[in-house]
């Protein structure tokens, strides 16, 4: 579904990503794990299309179509959804006006009927059951007030809502206690079906103990520098990153500053 | 920088014929008072920006243009300019006046409750002036204004609207001037005058428009009289011509328990000035004034308003926004006095602007006189651009760019629209709002 070919991206005068090679099937979770500054982030956000960053080098190919041609909102309607690691807060938009709006925009893309309020606010409330939500936060403006954990429950609820084939989620579990990760990774894994794939970008293992990857690969300083199973996700909360930057400072080639 | 010559010789040309032209049949009173008003024009002439009260706003464009006392320019309009314009299904009475003429045949008026009387000024006044006597002209005094000044002296016509003690008119009254260059510049000097009795109840909505898009010079005043315990909603449209010059004054003067409500919209024109003078008279007024206002191109919007708390225990709340893009400038200047008398004052006032380009800019001004001690008194001014995050965060959901940005556009303007109680009315603006938003290429946000 998704086949990143060595992306290298630019953001704030600085090389950022440094050739990544990542490949994703339908129906996978890929774990991106990796220690702070190392690029995981950016490369969520480059996924998705944010304007900040500069693609140097490199191919993203989404089902065969060049993703970085695309605009954020194309990306959106087909069905790349990105859970941001900080959700903006957009005072005077209604949250529930915005979602609709959201899924209007996909669903007038895809060729289906638009919603109209009853059916759209019957899907919203089965969602936010799931995750555990307070009503009230339909009405608020989106994310305007809401606690950290509330903006990240916002997140996942706003995909599970939109129904994306690659959900790519930016630490989401910053800023949750245990007992919300526990309900946002739930809702998570209910979405996980053999059509869509999910990218995890997360610093911690917790995470992953209830959103279990099927692959996790290890981001520092703008490079995959391991990839392997669930198993490796363990054994850097053991061992902490510091034995895999040596690692791959050891392996990398002569020659290479 | 030139400086504008006192009062142009075109003017005062227009001021003596006019003189000559209302001389027969006016009532006494009336032509003293256009006498008065002619020789203060004269006096004080066209405001410089050596004013204070205009400091950022030059309005030599309007003093050095010749432009005529408009004849009835309706040849050049077709029924269907008029038709965007129209509130014909939300209004109890649409009273149409074309280059400041009232239009009996374009005007409906519904029945109406009895009690209640709108019409043409210039038909009141020829027939029986004692109902109009004790207001018109004496709400707004034009000792400092000049173009109160130069509209007392010129005014031919304009909306009547009486409402009885204790009538309640549920549907809004709709006043729409339209303006059409007929062959030459042309200038109006419309007059509006509302007096609601007390306890009474009424909405009127004031619209200006240009729908051919003229070069022309509207010069507007409006009079409202809230009598005790009445209630009155005014709104205000301005849709003129991107090429036209818009002078508008409102006066207003409640009197006890009254409550009043003012939605200033503002979308057309080259050279916009609107002026709230609000004077609460009496105790346990209520009053708000909303404003929005849009500017492009090379456009200035300037809002003055004045919140006089002239007696003890009332309150105003006052909120105007502001969208400006390209090189549109835009001025507000909210002056709040609180007498010595008028202590337990609450008064709040907010301004803000969104500024689309980086080229737009406002001169902002909030002026409080306090003279009580025991008052509240607030007020705040913010200057934003538009949220690159927040565009991306709403395109990252799949809206299209111009949706995202009409999103918050819309968000922004939402405090303003919310407050207007007439709901069909809201839709009309938000509608307009959005129409008129200029394109997203004077953006920064593009990738």
């Amino acid at each position: 579904m998704l086949t990143i070919t060595n992306l290298h991206v630019r953001g704030g005068n600085r090389e950022i990503l440094r050739g990544i090679n990542l490949s994703i099937d339908a129906g996978e979770v890929h774990a991106i794990m990796g220690p702070n500054g190392s690029g995981k982030s950016t490369l969520a956000r480059v996924l998705a299309g944010h304007p900040e960053y500069e693609v140097t080098q490199g191919t993203v190919l989404y089902d065969g179509r060049d993703l970085l041609a695309m605009d954020p909102e194309s990306r959106a309607r087909e069905g790349v959804f990105m859970a941001f690691q900080y959700p903006v807060e957009i005072p005077g938009v209604n949250n529930a006006y915005f979602l609709k709006a959201a899924l209007n925009a996909l669903r007038k893309h895809r060729g289906l009927e638009e919603l109209d309020a009853m059916e759209f606010m019957s899907l919203v409330r089965a969602r936010m059951q799931m995750l555990d939500m307070d009503e009230t936060l339909l009405t608020r403006p989106v994310n305007e007030g809401f606690s950290g954990g509330e903006k990240k429950r916002n997140e996942i609820f706003q995909m599970a809502v939109l129904e994306p084939r690659l959900a790519i989620l930016d630490e989401t579990d910053s800023g949750l206690d245990i007992d919300a990760l526990k309900i946002v990774a739930a809702g998570v894994m209910t979405m996980r079906t053999p059509q869509r794939a999910i990218l995890v970008v997360t610093h911690y293992q917790r995470l992953l103990n209830y959103i279990v990857p099927d692959f996790v690969h290890v981001l520092t300083d703008g490079r995959i520098v391991r990839s392997g199973g669930k198993e490796l996700a363990l054994e850097l909360e053991e061992k902490g990153y510091g034995w895999l930057e040596a690692d791959h400072v050891a392996g990398a080639p002569a020659g290479k500053a | 920088m030139t400086q504008v010559a006192n009062a142009p010789d075109r003017y005062l040309e227009e001021l003596e014929r006019a003189d000559a032209a209302w001389g027969r049949g006016a009532p006494a009173w009336l032509k003293r008072t256009r006498k008065d008003a002619s020789g203060r024009f004269q006096s004080l002439g066209f405001p410089t920006t050596d004013d204070e009260e205009w400091r950022f706003t030059s309005v030599a464009p309007i003093a050095e243009a010749t432009f005529a006392l408009s004849t009835d320019g309706r040849a050049a309009l077709r029924s269907a300019d008029l038709a965007p314009f129209r509130l014909t299904d939300l209004a109890s009475a649409e009273l149409v006046f074309v280059n400041g003429r009232y239009a009996a045949d374009l005007s409906s008026v519904r029945p109406l409750p009895r009690g209640v009387r709108i019409e043409s000024l210039a038909s009141r006044l020829a027939t029986n002036a004692s109902e109009v006597e004790p207001f018109l002209t004496r709400v707004a005094p034009f000792e400092r204004q000049p173009f109160t000044a130069l509209n007392t002296a010129l005014f031919g016509d304009g909306a009547f609207v009486h409402v009885a003690a204790k009538v309640a008119l549920d549907a809004p009254i709709h006043v729409l001037f339209v303006s059409t260059a007929d062959g030459r510049p042309t200038m109006t000097h419309p007059r509006v005058l509302v007096v609601a009795g007390e306890s009474s109840q009424a909405s009127i909505v004031e619209s200006y428009v240009g729908p051919r898009g003229d070069r022309y010079f509207t010069n507007a005043v409006t009079e409202v009289v809230v009598s005790e315990n009445a209630s009155v909603d005014h709104y205000k449209l301005q849709r003129e011509s991107l090429d036209a010059y818009h002078i508008g004054t409102m006066h207003l003067i409640g009197s006890r328990n009254a409550r009043f409500q003012s939605h200033s919209v503002s979308f057309g024109g080259s050279l916009v000035r609107n002026d709230v003078i609000a004077v609460l008279d009496g105790e346990g007024i209520d009053c708000t004034l909303n404003g929005l206002y849009l500017g492009d191109g090379q456009r200035l919007v300037d809002n003055h308003t004045v919140i006089d708390h002239a007696k003890p225990h009332c309150g105003s709340r006052e909120v105007y926004k502001g969208i400006l893009a390209d090189h549109a400038r835009a001025v507000f200047n909210g002056k709040i006095i609180v007498r010595p008398d008028a202590q337990k004052t609450d008064a709040k006032q907010t301004n803000k602007a969104l500024l689309l380009s980086e080229d737009a800019q406002i001169n902002t001004k909030p002026q409080l006189e306090i003279f009580a001690n025991d008052v509240k008194c607030t007020h705040g001014a913010a200057v934003g651009q538009m949220d690159d995050e927040a565009i991306f965060y709403l395109r990252a959901r799949g809206l299209s760019h111009d949706e995202a940005r009409n999103l918050l556009v819309h968000a922004f303007a939402g405090d303003v629209l919310n407050r207007m109680p007439l709901e069909a009315l809201r839709e009309h603006v938000e509608a307009v709002l959005l129409r008129q938003l200029p394109h997203a290429t004077s953006l920064r946000t593009r990738p």
